[in-house]
């Protein structure tokens, strides 16, 4: 029997849909994991093959309510990086801050460990995840990832879309609703101040690593709470903490793979 | 045939005139916001899609569901839905033309639009959305413009034209797939991340479209004497009742894995809507006010009689679109972006020049919608009148 026309373009249709459906479940499945952009560092730069930071709360609570109040090493980031002091809640830019426990942790809230852990500050900032959910839902690459696994912005790309923003678990993106430079009470002329209608975060200061030196919060904190370091490398710092002392990284179970770490 | 658009009553002039004022006190705030930034809007840090991005959801669903339409209409040859089908059409062409406007307003670097083409990134969906959005925008326009212009000249219309009906047929659920995924996909959203995020995206849409379908066309049978078709409306009405009482399971089916579960994160944007969330209860009026709209359209709609009564079956039509506004338009993305990561609320209103903005956009598909209406009404009286001289 002879196939009508119509019965034709119906098989047809349904057979290529599924082939691009296949093919395209295909193609998304393999990108879930995200590109990583190859990175060559200059002469006289701080080298790793994945960065990571170590954050002592311990220490940091040792050293006194002031020091957490006026902590330094946030004040060195955002005056390195021109971070602007916007007032209103909504609006503002942050790109390393403190934050209580219940906060940082909400999921591990209802747990005996929050009433020991609940005094402690936590210090907030991109975790520069190993499989980062932000890159992978960027549509310009404005968003990409590093060889040595920093998670970097490119400021100048970036359309705005805030879909980063939408995908990153820890909220560590901010957005710049208005123009950021009357915020600003000291201009750093060797870092970009920003545009209105662009995403931004912490960048683990690689323009700090390409001179040959470690991010500006680590060097800035009195206390030492920071503690920054090649994660693939056994013999490094970090390294040998983390194999010390109980660590926690924030929302493990979303396989983002944090590379920052918290001791306790 | 566009020459129609042209001429008409003096109403025709005064509606457009009407919509005219919105798109200009629109065109006026995204002037502002370009020079302010998007801080006029009431977004924030932890909700940074709001207002519209909601609207672009929505209207995707109702570009979308034009597919209830032409797919009887071509697929199973349901000659009753002739002249619906063009409406049906040129309303996909308005709501794609809204969705395309909303995306780039919100934009906060709009002149950097087409880095999305120049870098393109296969692992992003917003890639594919904006692909699958044009596309559908141009396929619609083909069809319905082609449909017409056949039905003017009085002739069946041409034969390439119908694999590129098929193509749209197919293309039509992909763009509300993929907007879905938009959402679905995201690691730490409790609220999107559920698997019948799409197929309750389809069977919103594919009830609120037909609602809409049903209003305007009974405005239109109203102003300017174009009548669908009782057994149109009958029909409509029954697509309209079937999915929107998917969507009801769907939405209740999302209520019973979150509370039977008992994953307080899964909870904790249910309870924020519907009954407020650590004293925030913003959104708690309008999420009841959907609820007694969906009662109210379950009650007119369940039963066969006041169904097929045009009048209550029109006043069906606007629960279930209002309803299906509410929960996309509002509960959807900030249910999605509330409590937030560190499981605190910033609450979310919309600001005045944001509602002003997104009128404008409405107002300008509307008045996108108007104009290919006004084409299709014109063609068939002049067709009608034909037929009577022959006659
Ligand atoms: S913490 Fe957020 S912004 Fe940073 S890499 Fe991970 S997902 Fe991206
Ligand atoms: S806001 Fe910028 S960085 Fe974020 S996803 Fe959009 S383009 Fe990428």
């Amino acid at each position: 029997m002879a196939i009508k026309r119509r019965d034709f373009l119906k098989i047809l249709g349904v057979g290529g849909i599924s082939t691009i459906g296949v093919a395209g479940i295909g193609s998304l499945y393999s990108r879930a994991e995200v590109e990583v952009v190859p990175h060559t560092p200059p002469q006289g730069a701080l080298k790793a093959k994945r960065w990571g930071m170590v954050i002592d709360v311990r220490k940091c609570i040792e050293s006194g309510e002031e020091c957490i109040k006026n902590c330094e090493a946030i004040q060195a980031c955002h005056l390195t990086h021109n971070v602007p002091n916007i007032p209103d809640k909504k609006k503002e830019i942050k790109w390393i801050w403190i934050d209580n426990f219940e906060h940082a942790f909400p999921d591990l809230k209802d747990q005996k460990i929050v009433e020991h852990l609940s005094r402690f500050p936590f210090f907030l900032l991109c975790n520069h995840c190993e499989n980062p959910p932000c890159v992978r839902v960027c549509p310009t690459k404005a968003t990409f990832k590093r060889s040595d696994g920093i998670v970097m912005m490119d400021f100048h790309r970036c359309i705005g879309c805030r879909f980063c923003m939408a995908g990153c678990p820890y909220g560590s993106r901010s957005f710049n609703w208005i123009d950021p430079r009357p915020y600003l009470t000291k201009v750093n002329p060797e870092f970009p101040t920003r545009k209105p209608g662009v995403v931004e975060k912490c960048l683990f200061c690689y323009e700090r690593l390409d001179e040959g030196k470690i991010p500006a919060c680590v060097e800035a904190c009195k206390s030492q709470a920071l503690i920054f370091g090649d994660l693939n490398d056994p013999e490094s710092e970090i390294n040998k903490i983390l194999k010390e002392r109980v660590s926690l990284t924030r929302k493990p179970e979303l396989g983002t793979n944090p590379s920052v770490f918290y001791v306790i | 045939m566009l020459e129609h658009a042209l001429k008409g009553s003096k109403k025709y002039w005064l509606w457009l005139g009407f919509l005219g004022i919105f798109i200009i006190t629109g065109a006026y705030f995204y002037l502002q916001q370009l020079k302010i930034g998007l801080g006029i809007t009431g977004m924030s840090r932890d909700v940074s899609w709001a207002f519209y991005i909601a609207n672009f959801t929505f209207l995707v669903g109702v570009a979308a569901s034009a597919v209830t339409i032409v797919l009887p209409y071509y697929w199973h040859n349901h000659k009753v839905y002739g002249k619906m089908t063009i409406l049906g059409e040129f309303l996909a062409v308005s709501a794609v033309t809204m969705c395309l406007l909303f995306v780039v307003i919100d934009m906060g670097q709009p002149m950097r639009v087409f880095n999305v083409l120049r870098y393109p990134t296969p692992n992003s969906i917003l890639f594919y959305d904006v692909i699958v959005l044009n596309g559908y925008f141009i396929l619609n326009l083909i069809c319905a413009w082609t449909a017409l212009h056949s039905y003017y000249k009085d002739s069946s219309y041409p034969s390439w034209l119908k694999p590129v009906i098929f193509l749209a047929i197919i293309w039509a659920p992909f763009i509300h797939i993929v907007t879905a995924f938009i959402y679905q996909g995201l690691p730490g959203r409790h609220y999107w991340l559920s698997a019948i995020m799409a197929p309750k995206f389809l069977v919103s849409a594919f009830s609120s479209g037909p609602a809409l379908l049903i209003i305007l066309a009974a405005l239109i049978k109203k102003v300017a004497n174009f009548d669908i078709g009782e057994k149109a409306f009958e029909t409509l009405g029954k697509t309209m009742t079937y999915f929107y009482l998917a969507f009801l399971g769907f939405y209740l089916f999302e209520v019973f894995t979150s509370f039977y579960s008992g994953i307080p994160g899964h909870k904790a944007p249910f309870i924020y809507l519907f009954v407020g969330y650590e004293g925030h209860a913003e959104w708690v009026p309008f999420m009841w006010t959907a609820v007694i709209l969906a009662i109210i359209s379950l009650i007119i709609l369940l039963n066969p009689r006041t169904r097929k009564n045009q009048t209550l079956l029109v006043l069906a039509a606007f629960t279930v679109f209002f309803s299906a506004y509410i929960e996309k338009g509002i509960g959807l993305v900030t249910g999605g972006f509330t409590p937030n990561p560190f499981e605190t609320v910033t609450p979310y209103r919309p600001t005045l020049p944001e509602v002003l903005i997104s009128l404008g956009v409405w107002s300008t598909g509307f008045l996108v919608l108007t104009v290919l209406y006004k084409i299709t009404i014109e063609v068939d009286k002049r067709k009608n009148l034909a037929v009577k001289l022959k006659g």
